[in-house]
């Protein structure tokens, strides 16, 4: 049946409210299970080696001591995870990533591994493995490992995207570009213009639940996962190609998720988990240490960014440029590209151009957060947005709207916009109270847009509805934010019944076809349409059920308000059927009814989002606190308004802790010194004030309910408001983010002695 | 590993002067077990000290107050004789990590745990409070400031145990204060941090100071000189000023992850005003 996606401007009853969600009781109670609550009988405790170098060569590893320890059921090295990568070269590097193969590239890089019998006869196997490394120079900042004289991370790494393939290997992976028109020239038309430099740290996705999974591969070459993260479909694509099993015999089962912000769209510690397992002939339960998930799995990159920005002094922006270096990690990433395609994507251009440039460091591979290298991008951008408007002598919310992109802008990084919620959130800022509320001595007010492109992907939803009525809603995108919620709102809607006879759950990988992953801001986007598009098929289903019962032409049955009416003066003594009443009979009437759907969810709306700060700065010790902050973004349609709001403040949260303190802190020795909540500064409860919310609904077109992605937009702009609202309070522009307390001071520090 | 729980303060000092390997004493465990999860300590013998009689109580003497060695920090804010008398003990004792977490510690752990950070030390520094120590060989009582000797070392011999933490009774006109710095509203460790302690004359005029500056050198330091500064001013603010400078320079800071020499200077000289005018404010001086 052909599903039809289009935007129908109808009217909700219940997408748009607000009822409380099916997995919140367990959670306030203590019964949800975690990947650590996961057990199995005879179960072995996991745990992993780690490089203490930021870069050695792996010359011998001798397991022969741990392996006779009392207890010890399994050592595993790489030798244990042999190639079977056949070529893939990202895969290549996860399995690398997962088991150093030749050399250790990080602090904290896995070297090896057992499964014991508890955890006390683990930690001790580990102290009885021995490593001979020959220890190597190391870089870890990303201006240094571009220079000539960086130490090589990997000699097979020929920069890409350059018009002639370098003769010599370096850190930098590859060179992209974006924009159109003519920069030079625009610049030449511009009667101001502003140019600086910006650097931000690497920060971590900061989730509560460490990486957690039990594995178990049985003897008849099946095997279990279960495990906590973003996309169970993926884990088990991964680890079923590392392993050299067939996918089909790997049942992956997705557990609650403390939080994953991109940092659970990876594998680490689970190929480690079945390998072990395969070894011992046991169950493996693998949790990481919070140590462990700082050094080894997340972080985000570090940048340097270059920003020009010429305009006329009418506040029209003649030209941009910006050249943009990330950090990958040890390995090829893309995130400078797409630091590169967002930079600028909230304005309409006529000459515009970025350059990213992926560079090698020896830092933990780079993982997805949250809208991944846009905060950094909008940081640079946004900030020099600023003080541009400040130089031409506009207010910076004009200066934005004057500049915004609209429905038919070319985006800088290639597409043409549909209707878009940049300009309507730039007028919602602009008429918010918040900028009317009065600052203090050291206040200072800013604000900053951001933009994410939003993704929608394959997905794979059944519906099944009881002989009692109920209806069982299974979906295979992991639940992060209150999906199940939304898309048993969206099933009720559908279905023209209450949400309380629906439950959501979230289907392991036997029960379901292929899900793309909970990220790109598409569980709810993607599985909604799945989940629309599952019940239709199903109220075909119950129409000639309907028919049936009556002994009608189906043509003559339609679906109202969750009841089957039959049409027309000639069945006019008919009474309506409820979804209840043609459930019950539905084993004499042909069997269980159900609706299935299978898709791939395009067009997945482009979201925007305008915030506003204001920020306290002590100018004696450089100590900031965030007196209010407002964010205003476009849903397209909330389909559960309390969980969008959520989305929106959590986004933020994560972006004042960004801005403000977090970061990640090498030594000299190329050691991370703050791997623990102490001195990894995420924000406390009392660090925020209660952060406003403003929801704007500009329907996406290709989503029958108008629904955009809304996860991860929320954190691009917080960067860039921070440090204009920083800047302003000082008076001295920012560049380098996290604007600790010590960077301020110093910088305050520097301007007073001029 | 052995646990021991001793009703007696001879048998405790006994079991550690006979430990034949790495020994730990145990009061709220706030340092003891973090350092024993992440696996920095494997201690052979821990002994547990709550059960012994008269270490979990604060005594009000003659001469002033006693505070055991297992009281926690949350008790001291109970005691409403001790917050009149020692304001900015107590509060530095409520500073310490969270609610949950000062339910447990001690301030004789903060003491012997021995972190130049430590919040509670500039405070009982500050305040001249005495250490009082039972040992194989007898009791001793020494200045708190001679517990410390480096990060994570003390002066304590073998077997040696602190019982008691001992505060003067206070004179008319005093007061005192502490304050740190941390980039976050709570559940962080000092950066810098600055403990004052003043006595005042009938005219406002200060008698008497003691200023300790914490999380600035490998000990808290009692800087003499800033002391020296606020006797016989009424608190200007050209004597601020001085002590800021004096502070700031009697500074031996580090470069690390939680700050820099710079910030710390600067920031112990800015936190030594502060606190010296909410010492003089509680002293009851205008």
């Amino acid at each position: 049946m052909n599903f039809d996606p289009r935007y129908s401007g109808r009217s909700f009853s219940s997408v748009g409210t607000r009822p409380i969600r099916p997995d919140g009781v367990d959670k306030v109670t203590g019964r949800a299970r975690y990947g650590a609550d996961f057990n199995m009988a005879g179960q072995l405790v996991g745990r992993v080696l780690r490089s203490p170098h930021a870069h050695a060569v792996i010359r011998k590893i001798d397991t022969s001591k741990a392996e006779k320890l009392a207890g010890v059921k399994a050592v595993i090295t790489a030798a244990d995870l042999p190639d079977l990568t056949d070529g893939d070269a990202a895969m290549y590097d996860i399995l690398d990533n997962c088991m150093a193969r030749k050399k250790a590239l990080y602090d904290g890089h896995a070297v090896a591994a057992v499964a014991a019998i508890d955890a006390r006869t683990a930690r001790q196997a580990l102290k009885l493995i021995e490593v001979d490394y020959e220890v190597l120079p190391h870089v870890t900042d990303v201006d240094e490992a571009m220079k000539h004289s960086a130490p090589l991370i990997n000699d097979a790494i020929f920069t890409e995207g350059l018009e002639e393939k370098p003769v010599k290997p370096s850190n930098v992976y590859k060179r992209t570009q974006y924009g159109h028109g003519d920069v030079h020239q625009g610049f030449a038309e511009a009667d101001m213009i502003v140019e600086r430099s910006f650097k931000t740290e690497q920060t971590h996705q900061g989730y509560i639940e460490p990486h957690a999974c039990v594995a178990s591969v049985n003897p008849d070459g099946t095997a279990d996962l279960w495990v906590c993260t973003q996309g169970h479909f993926v884990y088990r694509q991964h680890c079923a190609q590392l392993l050299g099993l067939e996918a089909s015999k790997l049942r992956v089962t997705s557990s609650e998720i403390g939080g994953g912000f991109g940092g659970k769209t990876h594998v680490w510690a689970e190929p480690v988990a079945l390998a072990l397992s395969r070894k011992a002939g046991r169950p493996v339960k693998l949790v990481m240490t919070r140590d462990e998930v700082f050094r080894a799995s997340g972080p985000t990159s570090a940048t340097s960014i270059d920003v020009k920005i010429g305009a006329r002094n009418d506040g029209t922006i003649t030209a941009a440029e910006a050249t943009l270096r990330y950090s990958c990690g040890p390995y090829a990433g893309m995130w400078a590209e797409i630091g590169a395609m967002t930079a600028f994507a909230c304005y309409k251009l006529e000459n515009v151009k970025t350059v990213g440039y992926e560079v090698l460091v020896n830092r933990p591979k780079t993982a997805a957060y949250r809208a991944p290298s846009a905060p950094m991008a909008a940081f640079a951008v946004e900030s020099a947005v600023d003080e541009l408007a400040k130089d031409i002598g506009m207010d910076p919310v004009d200066f934005r709207i004057k500049n915004a992109a609209q429905e038919g802008t070319r985006a800088s990084y290639g597409p043409v916009y549909g209707p878009i919620g940049i300009g309507p959130t730039l007028e919602a800022v602009k008429n918010h109270p918040h900028m009317k509320a009065p600052l203090k001595q050291n206040q200072g007010r800013g604000m900053a847009c951001g933009f994410w492109f939003n993704f929608g992907g394959q997905t794979c939803t059944d519906l099944n509805i009881g002989m009692d009525g109920s209806v069982s809603l299974a979906v295979g995108t992991v639940d992060v934010g209150g999906s199940r919620a939304s898309l048993s709102l969206v099933a009720a809607e559908e279905l023209g019944i209450d949400y309380s006879q629906v439950k959501a759950v979230v289907a392991d990988t036997s029960s379901l076809g292929y899900n793309d992953m909970t990220d790109g801001s598409r569980g709810t986007f993607s599985s909604s349409m799945a989940t629309i598009s599952a019940a239709r098929n199903a109220i075909k289903v119950l129409r000639e059920r309907a028919a049936q019962m009556w002994d009608i032409p189906v043509d003559d049955v339609v679906w109202e308000k969750g009841h089957a009416v039959a049409k027309g003066e000639k069945h006019g003594n008919l009474g309506k059927l409820s979804l209840k009443e043609i459930a019950a009979q539905s084993g004499k009437t042909g069997g269980p009814i159900a609706g299935h759907s299978e898709l791939v969810a395009d067009g997945a709306g482009v979201s925007f989002a305008t915030h506003i700060c204001d920020i306290e700065v002590d100018p004696e010790t450089g100590s900031t606190r965030v007196i209010r902050y407002t964010v205003v973004q476009d849903a397209g349609k909330a389909v559960h308004p309390t969980y969008v709001e959520g989305q929106y403040q959590g986004g933020a949260a994560q972006g004042i802790g960004w801005a403000l303190n977090e970061e990640y802190i090498y030594g000299k020795d190329g050691r991370l010194q703050n791997p623990g909540f102490l001195d990894y500064r995420i924000p406390v409860c009392s660090d925020l004030p209660m952060i406003d919310t403003q929801i704007l609904e500009i329907p996406n077109p290709n989503h029958p309910y108008g629904v955009r992605g809304v996860g991860e937009t929320s954190i691009v702009p917080p960067l860039a408001a921070i440090a204009n609202a920083v800047s302003n309070a000082v008076g001295v522009r920012m560049t380098h983010i996290p604007m600790s307390p010590p960077r301020i001071l110093a910088a305050l520090e520097a301007e007073r002695e001029g | 590993m052995r646990y021991i729980r001793p009703q007696s303060m001879e048998d405790a000092v006994g079991l550690l002067a006979g430990a034949a390997g790495p020994a730990a004493i145990l009061a709220g465990g706030s340092d003891l077990l973090v350092r024993m999860k992440g696996g920095f300590v494997e201690p052979e013998l821990i002994v547990d000290i709550k059960a012994i009689d008269g270490l979990s109580e604060i005594r009000e003497t003659a001469d002033g107050f006693s505070i055991g060695a297992a009281v926690p920090c949350a008790v001291l804010g109970e005691h409403a004789a001790l917050k009149k008398a020692w304001p900015g003990v107590v509060e530095a004792a409520k500073l310490i990590g969270s609610k949950q977490v000062q339910g447990r510690c001690t301030i004789v752990g903060n003491l012997c745990n021995a972190s130049p950070a430590a919040d509670s030390v500039p405070a009982l520094v500050a305040a001249g409070a005495r250490a009082v120590i039972a040992g194989p060989s007898g009791k001793r009582t020494i200045p708190v400031e001679a517990v410390p000797t480096g990060p994570g070392r003390t002066s304590l011999a073998k077997g040696e145990i602190i019982e008691a933490i001992l505060l003067d009774k206070r004179a008319p006109h005093a007061g005192d204060a502490y304050q740190r710095f941390i980039p976050r509203t709570e559940m962080d460790i000092a950066v810098v941090s600055a403990g004052v302690n003043l006595t005042l004359d009938d005219a406002g005029v200060i008698k008497s100071a003691r200023v300790a500056v914490g999380a600035a050198a490998p000990t808290v330091l009692l800087v003499e000189e800033a002391a020296q500064v606020l006797i016989g001013s009424k608190l200007d603010e050209a004597t601020l000023e001085r002590l800021a400078k004096v502070c700031a320079g009697a500074c031996r800071p580090i470069d690390d992850k939680r700050g820099t020499i710079e910030f710390r200077r600067k920031v112990a000289g800015v936190l030594a005003k502060r606190v010296a005018a909410t010492a003089y404010e509680r002293a009851g001086g205008k």
